[in-house]
């Protein structure tokens, strides 16, 4: 790779998002280019499990969800009657579900082994999941009760949206640690099915428990680190300033408002890569690689491999955390939904591939290159159906089917960009040095 | 009169259901199980192998629905599966030619495979999308019930009724077949033996001058016909939606590995393990134990331990437990 390569491919990747603003609008590139700065987080995060330490983790969707549910809980206004009606005894319903579990590890760590321990375990658990129902369930028809339209949630903190994102990570991390200490001792393509798996309950939770964060019914209007569009709209110095310079000021608003988000994304993107070079040169660095590369020789010359497995693991994930809290707060909503494996957890896996796994650079551009593409891909797509399809006669099937499938162009061309890359460039776009 | 009224109420909307369910899954886990014995590697394309097998047959359902030709009582959708299962075939072989015969030759490591199916999941899925679009799509036609609950109610002059689907009676025949024929072909066939020698060691059974390219084929060959009759089964029984069958990716690996993976026995077991835990927790049990209990005891709630939205959390705790427990599943699998 020579020197200049990074350089080269950065300039041609901004060189995309300029096009699209002098061809399309630059309200548009401006959008794009603040989901790419939230993708290139995600990226980094997979890049640090992946990269560093070889972790297959396929449940990214479960984490950037924790994030946005972590936004909900910090910055949403509370909702003190959700609290009065049952709020304690939800709280207390947990505490008891988290000693059971734990009753049960410690029962099965210290007792011997033999039918007994498995009887003693089984009991425990099941005496504790029914208690944890009898305390747990009337508590939550009970906030589910309480302005079900608008609220039956418990609601959040009502601290400032900027709070919520490094609270994203924590929730993240901690949900990592539960799970690494589970799944982490399975070989490469297990941990990637139960991966898996978790991030599917955790979106299943998100849907279903409506006290938690109104499961479907969405938690709508986030507040938000930037003036909102109107507001700026209505400032006189803001109209004045923008007549100065001959713009419109609708426009100008959205503008000014994206180009905030975009700052606000890139100073936690840039503190983030810092710190990955940092820590990928560091001692630490060089240890996360050597097991990598081959786990018996570093477990050989001392190193605990289990445990620096669950610190990276912890440490990617509360990485996914922010950057899904940022989406959260960008998007001003919390819509359990929409999340997709295909586009949360894959895609992001395509982004470290095409970039380059083990170059935090790399991440970071296959997260912009990537982004890009699966925005204009659809475009191009009915632009090119459109083209084949203007000499064919109206409203024959093949022309109505083709038209309609344009949009799936996506997934198709994602595939055949991993397959590409991974034949003939297996090491991505920026390869770890 | 109660506990046989309990019996049929638990007949009808536990066991049946969990018997076809599990066969379904048995099915596609097989596949799975059979890819990763011969070619080493986690297919997590094999959702959107069966998604695509059941386009291409309910599409040549349609072909014949409007030609007016059916099977009478039996869905059209059974005319048109050796088609599908035809086009599977082609698309798997020529996914293993452009694709996977490259890594072959290489050696790669198993989860580079796994990227690379993950690849191939995206481009099946785009095709499926670009086929069928994402939308619902019913097929099965033909006689809806074998045995109605009102029928039944009427024999016995039971209050519960018990109701066998068209569909679900068709899925049990036709996964007991398959999986006959399949274990012919794998222990008495000159193939099938060197398929399994090949999965148990492959270089005493390179040595020993069996064709790899040959098993690598027929592995596929059998995997589409596995994964195409599974994605119709399934179709059949509920409906077609492309995001579905992406999903059943989760519990079809479940069946496999709690069977432990590479052996086909397990893949059956395991998927009746995962099908009746799924719906045993996820249901309300209050009817029957309505009928079981005496009145003054009968359960005032629905006794369900989880609502049905958790069923995924269901397989997937059945699988963490197994993998921590017994890595190489109930039928011992392989474990590396």
């Amino acid at each position: 790779m020579t020197p200049a390569r990074p350089f080269l491919l950065f300039a041609a990747v901004a060189g995309l998002f300029l096009v699209t603003g002098f061809l399309q609008s630059w309200n548009l590139a401006l959008q794009v280019l603040n989901m790419s700065l939230i993708s290139a987080i995600m990226a980094l995060g997979v890049n640090i499990q992946w990269g560093y330490a070889g972790l297959f983790n396929v449940g990214i969707m479960g984490f950037v969800a924790l994030g946005g549910l972590a936004v909900v809980l910090t910055s949403a206004a509370p909702v003190p009657e959700g609290w009065a009606a049952g709020g304690p005894r939800i709280v207390a319903a947990l505490v008891l579900g988290a000693a059971t579990i734990l009753a049960a590890v410690l029962l099965y760590r210290r007792m011997p082994n033999g039918r007994l321990r498995g009887v003693a375990v089984a009991l425990v658990l099941a005496g504790g999941f029914f208690l944890y129902r009898f305390v747990f369930d009337p508590a939550v028809t009970a906030v589910e009760a309480v302005n079900p339209a608008t609220a039956g949630n418990l609601g959040g903190l009502g601290l400032p949206s900027l709070v919520a994102w490094p609270m994203g990570g924590l929730l993240a991390a901690a949900a990592a640690w539960a799970i690494g200490k589970t799944a982490l001792g399975l070989r490469s393509d297990y941990l990637a099915i139960a991966t898996l798996g978790i991030a599917e309950i955790i979106i299943a939770v998100m849907k279903n428990e409506d006290w938690l964060a109104r499961g479907v019914k969405n938690v709508i209007s986030l507040p938000r680190p930037v003036p909102y569009e109107v507001d700026l709209q209505k400032d006189p110095g803001f109209i004045a300033w923008v007549e100065g310079w001959g713009w419109d000021p609708v426009s100008t608003s959205s503008i000014i408002v994206k180009l905030a988000y975009a700052g606000l994304f890139g100073l936690v993107l840039l503190a983030l890569i810092w710190l990955s070079e940092m820590a990928l040169r560091s001692p630490w660095g060089r240890m996360m690689r050597a097991i990598r590369d081959n786990e018996v020789a570093a477990e050989a010359m001392g190193k605990d491999v289990t445990a620096r497995h669950l610190q990276v693991f912890i440490l990617g994930s509360a990485v996914v955390g922010v950057a899904g809290a940022m989406m959260t707060t960008l998007d001003g909503q919390l819509t359990p939904g929409t999340y997709n494996p295909l586009r949360f957890t894959f895609l992001i896996w395509v982004m470290v591939i095409v970039g380059g796994s083990g170059n935090n650079w790399g991440a970071v551009l296959g997260g912009f290159l990537i982004w890009w593409l699966w925005v204009v891909v659809e475009p191009i797509g009915l632009w090119a159906v459109a083209t084949i399809t203007a000499e064919m006669p109206d409203g024959s099937w093949w022309k109505t089917h083709l038209q309609d499938s344009a949009a799936h162009m996506r997934l198709l061309t994602m595939g055949v960009i991993l397959l590409l890359v991974l034949r003939f460039s297996p090491r991505g776009l920026l390869p770890e040095k | 009169m109660d506990a046989l009224n309990a019996l049929v109420a638990f007949l009808n909307f536990v066991f049946i259901p969990a018997v076809a369910y599990g066969a379904q899954l048995a099915i596609g886990a097989l596949g799975v199980t059979l890819v990763y014995g011969i070619l080493r590697f986690s297919n997590f394309a094999h959702g959107d192998t069966m998604a695509f097998g059941t386009v291409v047959t309910i599409m040549v359902t349609w072909w014949l629905q409007a030609h007016g030709i059916g099977l009478g009582p039996l869905p059209t959708a059974l005319l048109a599966l050796p088609v599908g299962i035809a086009a599977t075939i082609v698309l798997l072989l020529a996914t293993d030619r452009a694709v996977y015969r490259f890594y072959r030759k290489q050696k790669a490591s198993p989860s580079i495979l796994v990227i690379v199916s993950l690849g191939v999941m995206f481009i099946m899925n785009g095709i499926v999308r670009f086929l069928i679009g994402v939308e619902e799509q019913n097929f099965a036609d033909g006689e809806r019930f074998v045995i109605s609950a009102g029928d039944f109610r009427v024999w016995t002059g039971l209050a519960e009724g018990l109701a066998i689907r068209t569909t679900q009676a068709i899925t049990l025949v036709t996964a007991g077949i398959t999986v006959a024929l399949l274990f012919w072909f794998l222990n008495r066939t000159r193939t099938g033996k060197s398929m399994r020698a090949f999965a148990d060691n492959e270089d005493l059974a390179l040595l020993s001058g069996i064709n790899p390219e040959r098993v690598v084929a027929i592995t596929w060959i059998i995997t589409a016909a596995l994964a195409t009759i599974a994605g119709v089964l399934y179709g059949l029984d509920k409906s077609f939606k492309a995001f579905t069958y992406f999903q059943l990716l989760l519990p079809i690996f479940a069946a496999a590995i709690v069977g432990g993976l590479g052996s086909p026995l397990g893949a059956i077991a395991g998927g009746f393990v995962i099908a009746f835990s799924e719906v045993m927790v996820t249901y309300a049990w209050k009817k029957v134990l309505g009928y079981l209990m005496p009145e003054s005891l009968a359960p005032e709630g629905l006794v369900q331990l989880l609502s049905t939205d958790y069923k995924i959390a269901v397989s997937f705790a059945i699988l963490i437990i197994v993998l921590l427990f017994m890595p190489t599943g109930l039928f011992k699998g392989k474990s590396t």
